[in-house]
């Protein structure tokens, strides 16, 4: 038996920062919105104070706000000639386990794409020519909007979210310190810069020596007290150093706890629906329009909200499972490239090196999850690629985010015992004297990768896995190798001692390889119906009350962590749906 | 509705018989901001052993973890820091239940290929059963005696041979992966906050110089380069 709630005007799923941000915006312009969670209630007093947080045990190892694989996983295989496996631990899918999504546990980079990004297809094309963006591997496509077209949705997100950092280009003009190759904001970040630590300092010095631009990644760890334009005050960070796979007991990490839920909570006009997964959004009988969504609550009963307008604003997997469970939109088919749902997943190509000192104190316990220092200059298509044999770029950071004692316990140089007396010795030693550059890499999709529903494998509820099919794109592997020999030789200009590099993309991609955790696509936008699934307002081109947002959206990954783009775009298509599309239910143009 | 009644619908409440039906709904601010109990970290319970109550086990597993971290002038051996009753404990709880797994079959030929990591629909706890096991065999078989009562050389021989790959200890055992398995949870055990039974007085957190739960470093944060001479602090309250 099904049971029926009483009709909203939106229904919300998953109260994520794509969820809350739109909850926020609906709820305030007078709508009722009811979100659907499928975690529990958390919050920041009532379940990580500052007695609770500093586990690593519980938090980094255990993983315990991540949503289980138990309850929630994929299968995977590189090529469709495989059978997909289910990927049984945690891997790269870093869901969130309850209220607030991974937007709760993440480390805080708040980056904005640069505006190549956006305009990956066309501007390559108009730089290096046609053939240099159709290697006969690559899917690529422009987004429907470009960076300019986000700036004020991205500058109302690092308000809320109350982000740190430095500009590097406000309306044009250069500021000394900041990023030089960003794209131009229309202001500075609300609270400045974290402080440089000792492994910042070493990178600084090294690439600036080589003639590089380092700056302080901006960050939504905050550097001092702040109240967000929602009236929620937010504190300054302690650089604890435990916020990636932690909650933030001091109100210094922005997530939808910290700055919306204390809003959003007070409002008559929401609810929120706990424990409760949505398994699909249901269809009107014309096909033209959704009618709500069907989920299931903590006691196995099934239930119905009726809603005017449906947004799916769950993890990226989980939004393009629901449509495909849905028969919402056509399944893409790589084989002759029709249908967009599944189409285009894309994720992160890392490479980077480890490096060790003699005799250095960078005091890694001093830390905060989005700290560190980056340079660009070998990011996005801030560098001449005419003679290389790839396109875009990556990230090249150096983190001071974290001194976690089991995980660092691994990261030895190159023939130190992993084990004995010999162990304890090197790691004695060097567990103060480590550092690590990471290469964040674009990702682009591929004609061959999809996300379709696996035949086998299902979840508790018996609903069928999300199944992906995934390689790394030549042109990526290209990147990434390029990339780590950038990462190599700052290390070495930095004074380590031993230096060992890392390719993740030097062999097969596995979901269980956790080289990064910024899945993207499967869903995205475009102008054209053809190859995307939602229109530049995230809005379905199947039925036009319904909304897709998140990183789903992407049509390829930037070298840069995505929850920027994912809030900008959120406020946006919010705005669209309370300015224009309640006045006027239809495809917004 | 409080946030309380929020958290336990569903789970039979009497005074709202209603509440069965109704999904878990919040349409008001929760005024309860008190410590959800169920979030304070819980200390491992000590006492008798839970999962590893064989005396033989007990002995293996100590052994090998004190190969893995012995005694010496950089601090005591993984078993007097406490990482057996640590792992104890862990194979008691949800770790050892392997409660967030997928293990719903089949695993698929070439699954662990596919995903470059071993994978397992066993439990953590069921690896331990047999795997150590296997083990005491292995030496019964190869030395004439338990493996605790190997010389360390001897000790260290099948370990090697384990992390190498170049032993088997049975067929359902993968070995490698038990291996990793077994120096995993030491380190764990070394290296976890005191609360879960192991790092016994900090002593691994003194030997690589980490302070601990101490969750504000704005005092030091600006004193770059320097040896800061920080003493740990863990979450278990001072006495």
């Amino acid at each position: 038996m099904v049971s029926k709630r009483p009709k909203a005007d939106v229904v919300v799923v998953g109260l994520g920062w794509s969820g809350s941000l739109m909850a926020e915006e609906l709820t305030r312009a007078g709508l009722n919105v009811v979100a659907i969670d499928r975690g529990p209630w958390i919050d920041t007093s009532t379940h990580t104070p500052p007695a609770v947080d500093p586990d690593e045990l519980r938090w980094g190892q255990r993983k315990e706000f991540l949503s289980p694989p138990r309850d929630n996983t994929v299968t995977f295989r590189n090529h469709a000639g495989q059978t997909a496996a289910p990927l049984r631990d945690y891997g790269i899918f870093e869901l969130g386990r309850g209220v607030g999504g991974a937007g709760f546990h993440w480390a805080g980079m708040a980056w904005r794409f640069s505006p190549w990004d956006f305009e990956v297809r066309s501007r390559t094309i108009e730089r290096y020519g046609r053939r240099k963006a159709e290697d006969g591997e690559m899917q690529l496509q422009d987004w429907g909007v470009t960076y300019d077209t986000l700036e004020p949705f991205y500058d109302q997100w690092e308000r809320i979210a109350g982000i740190s950092g430095k500009a590097g280009n406000i309306k044009g003009q250069i500021q000394p310190g900041g990023n030089p190759f960003e794209g131009p904001r229309a202001r500075d970040y609300p609270t400045p810069k974290l402080k440089t630590l000792r492994i910042m300092e070493l990178f600084n010095k090294a690439t600036t020596d080589m003639g590089l631009h380092p700056f302080t990644i901006p960050c939504a760890n905050i550097s001092e007290p702040y109240t967000n334009p929602l009236g929620v005050s937010m504190g300054a960070c302690t650089y604890c150093g435990f916020c990636l796979a932690y909650g933030c007991g001091n109100f210094s990490k922005s997530s939808p706890q910290a700055c919306i839920f204390p809003v959003l909570v007070r409002r008559p006009n929401f609810k929120v629906i706990t424990r409760s997964c949505v398994t699909k959004v249901n269809k009107s009988s014309d096909g033209k329009t959704v009618t709500g969504v069907t989920f299931i609550d903590e006691n196995g009963h099934e239930w119905e909200q009726p809603a005017d307008i449906v947004c799916l604003t769950a993890f990226q997997v989980d939004n393009v499972r629901i449509l495909l469970n849905s028969g919402v939109g056509k399944t893409y088919d790589p084989k002759s490239g029709e249908g967009t749902i599944g189409r285009n997943f894309s994720f992160q190509t890392v490479s980077g090196t480890d490096m060790w000192f003699e005799d250095e104190h960078i005091n890694p316990f001093i830390g905060t999850g989005g700290l560190g220092s980056q340079i660009d200059d070998y990011n996005g298509d801030n560098f001449d690629h005419s003679k290389l044999d790839f396109i875009g770029g990556a990230g090249i950071l150096t983190l001071a985010r974290d001194g976690a004692p089991i995980a660092k316990a691994a990261a030895l140089p190159e023939g130190s015992p992993r084990w004995g007396s010999g162990f304890k010795k090197a790691y004695a030693k060097y567990y103060r004297n480590y550092g690590t550059i990471f290469n964040q890499g674009c990702s682009m999709p591929t004609r061959s990768a999809t996300l379709d529903l696996d035949p086998t494998y299902r979840d508790k509820f018996g609903v069928p896995l999300l199944r992906l099919t995934y390689d790394y794109a030549q042109s990526d592997r290209n990147m990434a190798k390029f990339t780590m020999d950038r990462a190599v030789e700052i290390a070495r200009a930095m004074g380590a001692a031993h230096v060992t590099g890392f390719n993740f993309a030097d062999k097969a991609f596995s979901t269980a390889v956790i080289a990064s955790d910024h899945v993207i696509g499967g869903a995205v936008m475009g102008d054209d119906p053809a190859t995307s699934a939602v229109n530049p307002w995230l809005q379905s081109w199947d039925a036009h009350n319904l909304f897709v947002v998140g990183a789903s959206a992407f049509p390829n990954n930037a070298g840069y962590n995505p929850t920027g783009t994912v809030g900008a775009l959120a406020i946006r298509t919010a705005q669209a749906i309370h300015q224009t599309y309640v006045r006027n239910p239809a495809r917004l143009a | 509705m409080r946030r309380r009644e929020i958290l336990s619908l569903g789970v039979a409440v009497g005074a709202v018989p209603a509440a069965r039906l109704l999904a878990a709904e919040m349409d008001a601010f929760p005024h309860d901001m008190a410590l959800d109990p169920a979030f304070v970290p819980k200390p491992a319970p000590g006492g008798a052993p839970q999962v590893l109550t064989r005396d033989i086990d007990r002995r293996t597993i100590t052994a090998v973890f004190d190969r893995f971290i012995p005694g010496d002038e950089l601090g005591p051996s993984a078993s007097a820091a406490g990482c057996v009753e640590f792992l104890d404990a862990q194979l008691a709880g949800p770790f050892g239940q392997g409660a967030t797994l997928y293990r719903a079959g089949p695993k698929a030929v070439g699954e662990d290929a596919l995903m470059q990591k071993p994978q397992f629909i066993a439990t953590p706890r069921e690896r331990y059963e047999t795997g150590l096991r296997a083990l005491e065999a292995y030496a019964r078989r190869t030395h004439q005696g338990s493996f605790a009562d190997l010389k360390p050389e001897q000790q260290d021989a099948i370990l090697t041979g384990m992390e190498k790959g170049e032993i088997e200890l049975a067929p359902e055992v993968n070995t490698r992966a038990f291996f990793e398995l077994m120096l995993a949870n030491a380190r764990e055990g070394y290296f976890a906050d005191p609360l879960y039974g192991g790092n016994k007085d900090m002593a691994g957190w003194k030997m690589i110089g980490f302070p601990g739960a101490r969750y504000d470093y704005r005092l030091y944060a600006d004193r770059t380069g320097e040896d800061l001479g920080l003493e740990p602090v863990s979450l278990v309250p001072k006495a």
